[in-house]
C-alpha cells in the first residue's frame, strides 16, 4: 500500500503554491476550503470580539454607530456566507464523499475547483465592498429592502459578491448529486451509503433549488440600485415585502444547507465511539430529505411581524412546528445509538455530544419562536441572536470541529494533543454558553438586536456575556493552535485509529492520490462492527 | 491528476447540465413569483403595459426562437450521421437566429426607450405605479432572458469551433447535447415570458 504517493505530496510537475491551486484532486480542493474558510471564521470571530468590546459600556463606545452598522453586516456576512453555508459540505463533503462511497473523486473535478475560485472572488469582491464606493455596508447580512435600495453605501458590490457565492454553491450541489448518482462503488446502493453522504445529498438539493432564488433577489438590488426598476418600491407599484419573502425562501432553506452535512458527520461519528451500528438508519436518512422538503417550506416565520396576513402566520407556524420532528427523530436516533454501546471517551465524540446538547437548545427555542404568541415580543431582540447562534455556532460550529477531530488524522496523516483539545473545549463551552445564553436572558429582558447603545438595566448582562465571548475566543485559539501544531509536530496517525468501518478507514493516512488502489466492493450494510456481532 | 483516469460518463454529463437547468428555472421562478404577486395586485395596469408592447415583434421573435431550437436538434442529428458540414450549417443558422433575435429585441427595446417607457423615466413617472412596476418587470425579465441568448450563443459558438476540430464527433457529442439543452431552456422561458407581457393585454 505504501507504494502509492499520499495526496499531501507534489507528484506533478507543478511545485508549492500553484500545485494546490491548480489541483482538481477533491482532497486538495476540500483543503483550500478548509483554509480559506478557516481564516474567514477568525476574521469573522474578530469582529464579533470587538461588537461585544462596544457592548461593555453603555454610551461612551470605542468606534461610531455606522462603523457598529458596518460590523454586523460584516460579522453576519462573512460568518453565513464564506463560513457555515459552505460549511461542513465545502471541507468534508469534497473531501470524503468520494472515499465514502468508493469513489476516485467527484462528478466533475474541473468544476469543482472552479467553485472555489467562485467562492474566493464572490470572497474578495464582499472584503472589497468595505473600502469601496460609498463605504461599508450597514443593512444587515439580510439586505433588507427598501433601506439596501436606498442607503449610500456600497451595497451593489456586496451584493454581487454574494451573488457569485452562490454560483459556487450551486455547482457544489450540481457536482455532489451527479457524483452520488454515477460513482458509486459496486454494492454501494443507496440504503449501504455512509448517513453523511445522505445528509450531503439532502443538501445538494436545497443547493440547487433554493440558492438561484437569493442569485435573482440579489440581482434585483442591483438593477433597483442602479436603474430604479421598482420592484421593491412602493412608490412605483412595488413591494418590500416581496423582498423579505424572495429573500427568506432561499435564507430559511440555506439554515438547513448550513445544518444538514453537520448532522451528517454527527451520524458518523457516534456510531464509530459506541462501535454499535447507528440505530434507526433508514430513519436518519429520510429524515435529512425530510428536513430539506418541509424546510423549504417554512421561510415566512422570519416575517410574523412584516404584515403578512394572520391567515399565513398561522400557516407558517404550523409548518415550523412541524419542521422540528425530523430534526428530534436524529437526536433520538443518536441517543439511542450511544445507548448500551461501547463507548470510547475521545474529542470528537466529546464535542459530537456538546453539539447534541447546543443544538438542543438551539432548535427548541427555535420551536418557541415558532409560535405566534411569543414570536411578536421576542422578534428583533437579543433572543434571536442567542438562538441562531446555539444552532449555528453550538450546532453547525460544533459539529464542524468534531468533524475535524474525527477526520484531522485521516486528512493530515497526523494526530492531535488530546488533552489539549480538552483543555480548549472547556473554555469554549463555557465561554459559548455565557455569551450566547446570556443574550437570550437579554433579549427575554428586551434588549433589541443591532442597537449601538442599551439602557443600563441590561448592562450586568452584557458584560457579563462580553466575559463570556473571551473564554469563547481564548478555546478556540487554543483548539486551532493544537491542530495547527499537530499538522507540523504532530505524531504520525494510524490509517483506522478510533475503529472505524467506514471507507475512508480502509485506506492510509494520508489517503493516496488516487483513494482506493482497486476500487472497493460493497457488501454489508454500513456501520457493521463485527466486534458487536461476537458480542 | 487524478481526472484522467476517470472515465467518460455521458449520462453523468447529461444529469449534471439538467441539474444546472434546474437552477436557471427556479432563478427565473423567483422573478415569476414576483410578476404573480404584482400582477395579482395591479390587473388592470398590467393590461395598459401590455397594450404598449408590441405583440406582433413578440410572436416573430417566438416563432424565430422555435426554429432556431429545430436547427440545434439538426445540428445534433447531423452530427450522430457524421455529416460534419451539415451540422456546421445548422449550428450556424442557430447563431444567425439568436442574432436576429436579440436584433428586434433591440428595435423594441429602442421604441420604449423613445416613448419614455424605460425605468426613472420622467414620462413613466406620471404612470400609475402598476404600470411603473409592469416596465421594471419587463425590462429585467427580458434583460435576463437576453443575457441568456447571448451566453448560449456563446456556448453554441464554442460548439462550433469544437465540431470544426472534430472535438465533438459521432462518437463523442455530448458537449453539444448540452449545449442544445441550453438553448432549449432559453427557448422554453421565452415562450412563457411571451404572454405574460405581450400577450397581457
Amino acid at each position: 500500500m505504501t507504494a502509492q504517493p499520499s495526496f499531501l505530496e507534489n507528484t506533478g510537475t507543478r511545485k508549492g503554491l500553484l500545485a494546490w491551486i491548480l489541483s482538481t484532486d477533491h482532497k486538495r480542493v476540500g483543503l483550500l476550503y478548509l483554509y480559506s474558510m478557516v481564516t474567514f471564521f477568525f476574521v469573522g470571530v474578530s469582529i464579533g470580539v470587538v461588537m461585544r468590546l462596544v457592548q461593555l459600556t453603555t454610551f461612551q463606545k470605542l468606534i461610531t454607530a455606522q462603523t457598529y452598522n458596518a460590523l454586523f453586516t460584516l460579522h453576519g456576512v462573512i460568518m453565513i456566507f464564506l463560513f457555515v453555508i459552505p460549511g461542513l459540505g465545502a471541507v468534508f463533503g469534497n473531501f470524503f464523499l468520494p472515499i465514502l462511497i468508493g469513489a476516485k473523486d467527484v462528478a466533475f473535478p474541473r468544476l469543482n475547483l472552479a467553485s472555489w475560485y467562485f467562492f474566493m472572488i464572490g470572497a474578495t469582491l464582499a472584503i472589497l465592498s468595505l473600502f469601496t464606493g460609498g463605504g461599508a455596508p450597514d443593512t444587515g447580512w439580510t439586505f433588507y429592502a427598501p433601506f439596501s435600495i436606498k442607503t449610500g453605501t456600497n451595497i451593489s458590490l456586496a451584493v454581487f459578491g454574494a451573488f457569485i457565492l452562490g454560483f459556487s454553491s450551486m455547482l457544489t450541489g450540481i457536482n455532489f448529486i451527479t457524483t452520488i448518482h454515477r460513482l458509486r462503488a459496486p454494492g454501494m446502493n443507496w440504503f449501504r451509503m455512509p448517513l453523511f453522504v445522505w445528509a450531503t445529498y439532502a443538501t445538494s438539493w436545497i443547493q440547487i433549488l433554493a440558492t438561484p432564488i437569493l442569485a435573482i433577489t440579489l440581482m434585483l438590488v442591483i438593477l433597483e440600485r442602479f436603474f430604479g426598476i421598482g420592484i421593491f418600491d412602493p412608490a412605483k407599484g412595488g413591494d418590500p415585502l416581496l423582498y423579505q419573502h424572495l429573500f427568506w425562501i432561499y435564507s430559511h432553506p440555506a439554515v438547513y444547507i448550513m445544518i444538514l452535512p453537520a448532522m451528517g458527520a454527527i451520524s458518523e461519528i457516534i456510531p464509530t465511539f459506541a462501535h454499535r451500528t447507528i440505530f434507526g438508519y433508514k430513519a436518519i436518512a429520510f429524515s435529512s430529505i425530510a428536513i430539506a422538503g418541509v424546510g423549504s417550506l417554512v421561510w415566512a416565520h422570519h416575517m410574523f411581524t412584516s404584515g403578512m396576513s394572520s391567515f399565513a402566520t398561522m400557516l407558517f407556524s404550523l409548518l415550523t412546528m412541524i419542521v422540528a420532528v425530523p430534526s428530534a427523530i436524529k437526536v433520538f436516533n443518536w441517543v439511542s445509538t450511544l445507548y448500551k454501546g461501547a463507548i470510547d471517551f475521545q474529542p470528537p465524540l466529546f464535542f459530537a455530544l456538546s453539539f447534541i446538547f447546543l443544538f438542543c437548545i438551539g432548535g427548541l427555542t427555535g420551536v418557541m419562536q415558532g409560535a405566534l404568541a411569543i414570536n411578536v415580543h421576542i422578534h428583533d431582540t437579543y433572543f434571536i441572536v442567542g438562538h441562531f447562534h446555539y444552532v449555528m455556532f453550538g450546532g453547525t460550529g460544533f459539529a464542524f470541529f468534531a468533524a475535524l477531530l474525527y477526520w484531522f488524522p485521516k486528512m493530515f496523516g497526523k494526530m492531535y494533543n488530546k488533552r489539549a483539545i480538552y483543555a480548549s473545549w472547556f473554555p469554549m463551552f463555557i465561554g459559548f454558553n455565557m455569551l450566547y445564553f446570556g443574550m437570550m436572558i437579554l433579549g427575554v429582558m428586551g434588549m433589541p438586536r443591532r442597537y449601538y447603545v442599551h439602557l443600563p438595566q441590561f448592562h450586568w448582562m452584557h458584560v457579563f456575556a462580553t466575559v463570556g465571548s473571551w473564554f469563547l475566543v481564548l478555546g478556540l485559539v487554543g483548539f486551532f493552535g493544537t491542530l495547527l501544531y499537530a499538522i507540523f509536530k504532530g505524531e504520525k496517525a494510524e490509517d483506522n485509529p478510533w475503529g472505524g468501518v467506514s471507507l475512508e478507514w480502509t485506506i492510509p493516512s494520508p489517503p493516496p492520490v488516487e483513494n482506493f488502489e482497486t476500487i472497493p466492493t460493497i457488501t454489508t450494510e454500513p456501520y457493521h462492527f463485527p466486534q458487536e456481532e461476537q458480542a | 491528476m487524478s481526472t484522467e483516469q476517470v472515465h467518460r460518463d455521458d449520462f453523468g454529463s447529461r444529469l449534471g447540465m439538467w441539474l444546472f437547468l434546474v437552477t436557471e428555472m427556479v432563478l427565473f421562478g423567483g422573478l415569476f413569483i414576483a410578476y404573480s404577486a404584482l400582477r395579482h395586485r395591479y390587473p388592470m395596469e398590467f393590461h395598459h403595459g401590455g397594450a404598449e408592447l408590441n405583440a406582433t415583434l413578440g410572436i416573430i421573435n417566438t416563432v424565430v426562437l422555435l426554429t432556431s431550437s429545430l436547427t440545434v436538434v439538426l445540428s445534433i442529428v447531423a452530427i450522430q450521421r457524421s455529416e460534419k458540414s451539415r451540422a456546421i450549417g445548422f449550428l450556424s443558422s442557430t447563431l444567425v437566429l439568436g442574432l436576429v433575435f436579440l436584433i428586434i429585441k433591440a428595435f423594441e427595446w429602442s421604441a420604449k426607450f423613445h416613448h419614455g417607457l424605460y425605468p426613472n423615466a420622467p414620462h413613466l413617472a406620471t404612470l400609475p405605479p402598476g404600470e411603473q412596476v409592469f416596465f421594471g418587470l419587463y425590462f429585467s425579465m427580458t434583460g435576463l432572458h437576453g443575457l441568456h441568448i447571448v451566453a448560449g450563443m456563446g456556448v453554441l459558438s464554442w460548439m462550433l469551433y469544437m465540431v470544426s476540430k472534430d472535438q465533438v464527433r459521432a462518437d463523442r457529442y455530448v458537449h453539444l447535447e448540452n449545449a442544445g439543452l441550453y438553448w432549449h431552456l432559453v427557448d422554453v422561458i421565452w415562450i412563457f415570458l411571451l404572454p405574460l407581457f405581450y400577450l397581457a393585454a
